[in-house]
């Protein structure tokens, strides 16, 4: 029963703000769908916003924690897209179920995108920033192309797919985000997960604490793949065809972009980023028609542009304070004593850091731990 | 048992026609204080670079406490029980006190539990991250860093930077402990605190320390014995008093 109660004594709101923040989310736009007022484009969306979200935490976990710059990212997706839809093409012959079809194909995308990222991983261990995500971007040009010119996956054409009910994928979708969001989250906040971002921060001294870096990059990247492949079922059962030319590198850089935003190694800005993104993207294309199509990419690039600005400039430093969630919640909570804001979490704001850390990572579930046994004392 | 914890024969590196060290041999007894000193530029890091596995020695080889670690990449020297401190600090310093620590105990086998179990959160998991953690407690103790364990590591001042780092590399449970410098950048009142330390340590873990220090009232304040390199050949080597008091020695020192 000891388990429970470590579970029971560590759990607080603050760490689970991406999964309340998530399950919120589904359930409303659940009852939304039931009550009609989503027409079948905005239902289409979540989807989208869904693979797009794991697509953008997966690659946090390689840019953000790992700190290793991978622009391949899509041609994990794409693997996972085009092996798991055949494999479901296969399956939905003799299986029933759509359900578990879609299940059994996801797993399967994900395990050859987890291949992959292993052999990906191999040249990373020995290649350093600029030349890793050279040979990424190389990597996520090949496999697309090879999937173009491979007859049995429709070549030019695309893959044909049976596309999941709209109306029920997005649930799948956000079931999906949900679970990646518990195992990377898990991962990060426990040793191995310090292991991993004591690589980044410096990886000779990490070497030097006998952490087998080459174990972890290599892990690192096959499960950020694993969960490419996993995006790339849900894309395949969004859309058909999979067609080779929606993996290309500006998507890889658009997830990046997604990351970016939000904040590297920030899991929580992560979803955000990936669920605006695409809800820009998507409102632009559903907007602007005819010769106004052309400017969509600009809007894009100046919203980008605004959004990166404020986030860093030091102009818009106090503005940001003022604005920030953290100042809004401050607004209804009594100020802190000081002997109960030492927790390690309450001065990560402190620091004026390129990589902005968040709450996920500061955040150790033995400092938790920790309080509590102080608290039941 | 070996006769010595640590013991290198002929040990040298070569950088292209450069012989930065050479056919240095160290033995140092299992619990002694071992002090390297030397002029700037005489081959002290280097020393430590090749023990650590971070160069490869050219000629020679080591052995710690018996085994040949000769070869073996840095990790797996660190796992066999050499753990080190920086010239300049190499901490974690995005992460906070406790947790560079806790990188250090790391590969300790008692705190054994898989990615999967931690991305599941089995039992496992809630058990030894709550161990890892009392022990990171102990070892921040020893240093006074207990009070900042939540600070980051990039806010503490130099001199418990330098702390840090110890503890942090004693947290990996090594055999022989190289301090790099360690009380360099610490006012006086540090560095006799840091001696009390280091004693501290010696005494109570059992452990064998060789360090580099310029501070020659720290070197013969604490050392047992010393090995004075220059140019990257032994000068002298022995008793600290009889080694640091060698007209060789002084004449590398002061210059004439």
């Amino acid at each position: 029963m000891s388990y429970f109660k470590n579970i029971k004594s560590t759990f607080k709101v603050k760490n689970h703000v991406n999964y309340i923040g998530v399950v919120a989310f589904l359930v409303l736009m659940i009852i939304l769908t039931s009550t009609g007022v989503l027409s079948r484009s905005s239902i289409g969306l979540l989807s989208r916003i869904a693979y797009s979200i794991v697509m953008a935490v997966s690659l946090n976990l390689v840019v953000g924690f790992l700190g290793e710059l991978s622009l391949g990212h899509a041609g994990f997706m794409c693997v996972g897209a085009y092996i798991g839809c055949s494999v479901g093409n296969i399956l939905s012959q003799s299986i029933d179920s759509s359900l578990l079809v879609i299940i059994i194909s996801m797993l399967v995308g994900g395990i050859c995108a987890a291949f992959f990222g292993f052999i990906i991983g191999l040249p990373a261990l020995r290649l350093k920033g600029d030349y890793l995500a050279i040979v990424t971007l190389a990597f996520g040009e090949i496999v697309r192309n090879v999937f173009k010119n491979l007859p049995y996956f429709g070549g030019a054409m695309g893959l044909n797919t049976r596309p999941y009910n709209t109306k029920e994928l997005y649930i799948i979708g956000f079931v999906v985000v949900l679970i990646v969001l518990v195992l990377i989250q898990n991962l990060i906040r426990s040793k191995h997960g310090r292991a991993i971002t004591a690589i980044r921060d410096n990886e000779i001294a990490a070497k030097a604490m006998g952490i087998n870096v080459t174990f972890y990059k290599l892990f690192v990247f096959i499960i950020a793949a694993f969960f490419a492949g996993v995006a790339g079922v849900l894309y395949g059962n969004f859309t058909t065809p999979v067609l080779y030319t929606f993996f290309s590198y500006n998507y890889s850089i658009e997830i990046l972009v997604m990351v970016v935003l939000g904040g590297m190694g920030n899991i929580t800005g992560s979803i955000l980023a990936a669920t605006l993104i695409t809800f820009v993207n998507f409102e632009l294309q559903s907007n602007l028609s005819g010769d106004l199509a052309a400017l969509r990419l600009l809007i894009y690039a100046l919203i980008l542009i605004i959004v990166v600005l404020f986030n860093n400039a030091p102009a818009f430093k106090n503005i940001r304070a003022k604005f920030s969630v953290a100042a809004l919640l401050s607004k209804f909570q009594k100020p802190k004593k000081p002997e109960d804001v030492s927790d390690d979490s309450a001065k990560w704001d402190v620091i004026e850091s390129k990589i902005s850390m968040n709450e996920v990572l500061s955040v150790d579930i033995t400092d938790e731990i920790a309080k509590a046994e102080k608290e039941g004392k | 048992m070996a006769e010595y914890m640590l013991e290198t024969q002929n040990l040298g590196i070569q950088f292209g026609g450069l012989k930065a060290v050479q056919d240095v041999n160290l033995k140092i007894k299992k619990n002694e204080l071992y002090g390297l000193v030397g002029p700037n530029g005489a081959g002290k890091t280097t020393v430590f670079n090749m023990l650590t596995g971070v160069y490869q020695p050219t000629t020679g080889t080591f052995f710690l406490d018996g085994e040949e670690l000769k070869g073996m990449t840095q990790e797996a020297i660190n796992r066999k029980g050499i753990a080190r401190t920086f010239q300049n600090i190499r901490l974690f310093n995005n992460m906070s006190v406790i947790r560079n620590v806790l990188v250090g105990l790391h590969n300790q086998p008692e705190y054994k539990y898989s990615p999967a179990s931690a991305m599941l959160r089995t039992p496992a998991f809630y058990e030894n991250e709550k161990k890892m953690r009392e022990r990171a407690k102990e070892i921040l103790r020893i240093f006074d860093l207990e009070e900042e364990r939540n600070n980051l590591a990039c806010n503490l001042p130099y001199g418990k930077q330098r702390k840090l780092e110890i503890a942090r590399a004693l947290a990996t449970n090594p055999k022989l402990l190289l301090l790099d410098e360690p009380a360099a950048g610490m006012n006086p009142n540090e560095t006799a605190e840091l001696m009390d330390q280091i004693k501290f340590i010696r005494d109570n873990f059992d452990m064998t320390i060789l360090l580099i220090e310029h501070d020659m009232k720290f070197v013969s304040g604490l050392c047992d014995e010393v090995t004075v390199l220059n140019f990257g050949t032994t000068l002298a080597q022995g008793d600290t008093q009889t080694a640091l008091n060698d007209p060789e020695v002084i004449k590398a020192y002061i210059g004439g």
